[in-house]
């Protein structure tokens, strides 16, 4: 009889629970009656990352030690608990926001490649080798690069799953290439394996660090790695973009503090620069990019270029209290993110054309629900008060300051400065009506399309972005024991 | 008490924009709402003994792991302060209410989460409360200036959150810096710091909110595009959160650079005292001027500030609440002459004062109160910071009388090009007087004038609880 290892189900069922939901969304979508497929993939996706992300909660309860687990390829933890827990609730809201989306054909694989996509990037999380990390990287990235292909009909959407694919697939094989170098230089595949190998300053062993975080920057778009970021965002349907600008932010930021800091701690003194020097470049292309674009997405692209640089900042000060700063940050992050381009697909169902800050204009007095939401949302990106924006930008100042990086501070402040111009552009231009005619909605005779999904999503976007502002202390502690499990 | 003075017109605001009323209606609804905080204040004074230091304090912990709370409190100066504040922000909201703004609801909206935050600052014992209300108080401004400006409305939002912003946000990284070096951002528990780069950053913050010369870019386009009850406001009371900032937090807590810096911040405050009233008697309109005094009387205040002992400060708590109702009152005058005549310029208004002898006697009031005609409230607190300036050298007090007078050029020239002369080309025979609701707005401020002249000390009596000790002392 064979001696089957053990397999501890609970800590790999917030993936299973969402690749099972993908299984069915799929087999549904080729197999039942048109008329069901949409709602009831949609259904199945939304339960799996509802599911996904109580089984998550689970885990955060459950472990509070950190466990290797597959013969440790991954890992149970608090870190990865907890940023599948943001997945997940980034997930759901994705689904909801979807819900909207008129497609005709494609809906029920929509869903099943949403649903796919966040079971990567779960898995991915977890990740404590550098196969399991390439697996997990591959899996969600090939589910995004279909999803942003989708509109067939759209050039744009085309246009955007291709660069995606192209450029997404160069950042991979950094990865890859990277983690082969490190394997060679060191034998080991295992994170820990690899920081008890001892290789220091093997040359080998620093080019092959330089290009993971090279390949992992490309996941977070952080600059220069960052160019495929605005076509993607902008050509993708907005649904998609609202889920890969959470998601995969919050996917490839944790995992790189993971990496770094459990398998490179001998080389932190080259990291730290090395991360920070990309927190300001994409600091500095972001907020400064973002300056002139006149399309809302591209717009919105560009901000979460320099929101990844805010978050490298919180990565590069190597602390305890970076690793808590980094996952509080992703908490309201992800809420305005997705709330924001919520409210993006909204005015574009409504308009039929692409979102820009002349066709915003009077959305306030139109929508006011949204309207405020995205000023609330965008408020946030700004960093301003009543919102958990000012406290995460708070926190990652203070874990840089502590960590003696005070010039990162100085170069998150002038970004902020900068980025206040593009955001109260926005801001404004929904107060204002535009003059011309041509640019009043495109719906005549009647309300603007009705979407109670999406509305709910912006609605509890909104709720995280407000509440993470008012209840710190709870959303710190999680992220404190979350933070904990890594050896810093 | 605090707390409820504090969210009392947050939630009103809140209120405002949810409920569909019309536009005068909400109006009405914001402007009792208004007068309610003004009770509530009234209430907080009475419970306020002005014998202790810190009172009337709520405090709950916010995040434990870097020592914030929100902690809010009031001392004796920075309750005059709130007072200000209520009340200016009562008149301004009652004045937007009769002259029935556009989008009423999101107006006076606004008008209300600005009052609030307000009060938040002169409230604020934690830093990070400090800078959530100090920020809270600039995101109405830029859009009541932004959306229902001037012409060039676009272009002062701009200018104005720029230098704004870019002086928070070096708080911002003082504030971290000096939080994170005490343990603890809370401003009753925290020492104090010598680090001069962190003064630094909270002076440019300040410096830019006063504003102090040479930050003063986006002052005039500001206060020139704004509506008038947001001018009244922004001079009137935004600027006076610079100077709670100065003294509660630099002054306070930055003992050893405040002296290395002194001489040079009381040169640039006398810089732009000077440099502001000639500007005053120079410009060419009724906001200007307005607003160049309004600059020039925060550099006076700043003088009596860093006078560093207490005739001093105690002149410039005194001043600056008797600036912010002369300058609210000017602004809604301006406003009123603006709606009656569509410009405020002086080359086209002249003679306004025959057949309107309610409009003449307020505007004549109020500008003798504002050039510091002994025996008015401006006169007191002028006199006591020049006596506290002069502490530091004559010279100071020198500089500081050369401008009153200048004060008393540019107001003499502004009340003569306004009231009388012949009748400008702007101005119709059938313009009418001040209606009673405009006496309405108005009087409240005048009679708070008139009742500080008559008894300055009910204000620097109260200030600060040891009488006749040096500033070290009595601050906080």
């Amino acid at each position: 009889m064979i001696d089957a290892p053990k397999v501890d189900w609970l800590a790999l069922s917030p993936t299973l629970a969402l690749l099972g939901a993908a299984g069915v969304a799929l087999l549904v979508s080729v197999i039942g009656p048109a008329w069901f497929r949409r709602a009831f993939a949609a259904f199945v996706a939304f339960a799996g990352f509802v599911t996904a992300g109580v089984l998550a909660g689970v885990l955060l309860d459950r472990t509070p030690d950190a466990q290797p687990l597959l013969n440790e390829s991954m890992t149970r933890d608090r870190w990865a608990a907890l940023a599948a827990l943001i997945l997940a609730g980034a997930g759901a809201l994705s689904v909801l926001v979807s819900w909207g989306e008129t497609r005709r054909d494609h809906a029920g694989e929509y869903y099943a490649l949403l649903a796919a996509a966040g079971a990567g990037m779960v898995f991915f999380v977890g990740a404590s080798n550098l196969m399991t990390l390439f697996l997990g990287l591959e899996w969600f990235s090939l589910a995004l690069y279909i999803l942003c292909a989708l509109d067939t009909h759209r050039a744009t959407s085309l246009e955007a799953g291709l660069k995606y694919l192209i450029v997404g697939s160069f950042g991979s094989g950094i990865l890859l290439f990277g983690s082969a170098l490190v394997y060679g230089a060191t034998g080991e595949l295992g994170f820990a394996e690899i920081a008890a190998a001892g290789a220091t300053d093997d040359a080998l062993l620093l080019a092959g660090l330089a290009m993971i975080v090279a390949g992992l920057g490309f996941k977070a778009s952080a600059a220069p790695f960052h160019m495929w970021t605005p076509d993607v965002y902008q050509g993708a349907p907005t649904s998609v973009t609202a889920f890969m600008s959470a998601a995969t932010k919050v996917a490839a930021l944790v995992l790189t503090l993971r990496i770094l800091t459990v398998a490179f701690p001998e080389q932190e003194h080259l990291w730290t620069i090395a991360v920070a020097v990309i927190a300001i470049v994409s600091l500095a292309v972001g907020n400064i990019a973002a300056l002139v674009q006149h399309d809302v997405k591209r717009l919105l692209a560009y901000s979460s270029v320099s929101h990844a640089g805010f978050m490298l900042i919180a990565v590069a000060a190597n602390s305890e209290l970076g690793g808590r700063a980094l996952l509080y940050y992703l908490i309201p992050y992800s809420a305005m993110s997705i709330g924001s381009f919520a409210v993006v697909a909204a005015r574009e169902r409504e308009l039929g054309v692409p979102v820009t800050l002349d066709n915003l204009g009077g959305f306030l007095w139109e929508r006011p629900f949204l309207g405020a939401s995205m000023w609330v949302f965008l408020l946030g990106l700004m960093g301003m008060p009543l919102t958990g924006g000012l406290v995460g930008k708070f926190y990652v100042f203070s874990a840089a300051y502590e960590a003696g990086l005070w010039w990162l501070v100085v170069a998150g402040v002038i970004g902020t400065a900068i980025s206040l111009t593009y955001y109260l552009r926005v801001l404004l231009a929904m107060w204002t009506r535009p003059e011309p005619a041509a640019l009043r909605p495109l719906v005549v005779g009647g309300s603007p399309p009705r979407d109670p999904l999406l509305a709910g999503a912006v609605l509890a976007s909104l709720v995280v972005t407000i509440g993470s502002f008012v209840f710190v202390q709870p959303l710190i502690e999680l992220a404190r024991d979350a933070a904990s499990s890594l050896p810093f | 008490m605090t707390t409820a003075l504090i969210f009392l017109p947050l939630a009103g605001a809140l209120l405002v924009w949810l409920l569909p009323l019309p536009g005068r209606v909400s109006g009405v609804l914001a402007t009792l709402i208004a007068l309610a905080e003004v009770a509530l204040f009234a209430v907080a004074v009475r419970q306020f003994d002005f014998g202790q230091n810190l009172q009337l304090e709520d405090r709950q912990s916010w995040f434990s792991d870097l020592g914030v709370s929100y902690h809010v409190g009031f001392f004796g100066f920075s309750l005059w302060l709130a007072g200000l504040t209520v009340v200016v922000c009562a008149a301004a909201i009652g004045y937007a209410a009769w002259a029935n703004r556009e989008r009423a609801r999101a107006y006076q909206g606004l008008l209300l989460f600005l009052t609030g935050s307000i009060v938040g600052v002169f409230a604020a014992q934690d830093l990070l409360v400090f800078y959530v209300f100090f920020e809270a108080m600039l995101i109405p401004l830029y859009v009541l200036i932004g959306v229902w400006g001037g012409e060039r409305r676009v272009f002062a939002t701009v200018k104005f959150v720029v230098y704004t912003m870019a002086g928070s946000l070096l708080m911002l990284a003082s504030i971290i810096v000096f939080g994170l070096s005490q343990g603890t951002f809370d401003l009753v528990d925290s020492g104090v710091s010598s680090n001069n780069w962190v003064f630094l950053g909270f002076l440019a913050a300040f410096a830019v909110k006063a504003p102090l010369f040479p930050f003063h870019g986006w002052l005039v386009d500001a206060y020139r595009e704004s509506p008038p009850e947001v001018a009244a406001i922004l001079s009137g009371v935004v600027s006076k959160a610079a100077v709670y900032g100065l003294f509660r937090i630099a002054i306070a807590k930055f003992p050893e650079p405040v002296e290395s810096f002194q001489v040079p911040i009381l040169v640039a405050a006398a810089t732009g005292l000077v440099y502001a009233s000639l500007l005053a008697f120079r410009a060419r309109d009724l906001r200007s001027v307005t607003a160049y005094s309004s600059m020039a009387q925060m550099g006076l205040i700043v003088l009596g500030l860093f006078s560093l002992n207490e005739l001093g400060v105690n002149g410039a708590i005194l001043q600056s609440v008797a600036h912010g109702l002369v300058s609210a009152t000017l602004f809604l005058l301006a406003g009123m002459l603006e709606t009656r005549t569509g410009t405020s310029a002086f080359a086209r208004l002249g003679g306004m004062a025959r057949g309107r002898p309610d409009l003449a006697t307020v505007l004549l009031v109020v500008g003798v109160i504002a050039l510091a005609v002994p025996g008015s409230v401006s006169f007191a607190g002028e006199f006591l910071i020049l006596a506290g300036i002069y502490a530091e050298g004559w010279a100071w007090a020198a500089i500081g009388a050369g401008a009153i007078v200048l004060a008393a050029m540019y107001m003499l020239r502004l009340i003569s090009a306004v009231l009388h002369r012949s009748r400008g080309e702007a101005v119709r025979e059938e313009a009418l007087d001040l209606r009673p609701a405009e006496l309405a707005v108005v009087l409240p401020l005048l009679a708070a004038l008139l009742f500080l002249s008559a008894s300055p000390n009910s204000i620097t009596e109260r200030n600060f609880p040891i009488q006749g000790s040096d500033v070290s002392e009595a601050a906080p």
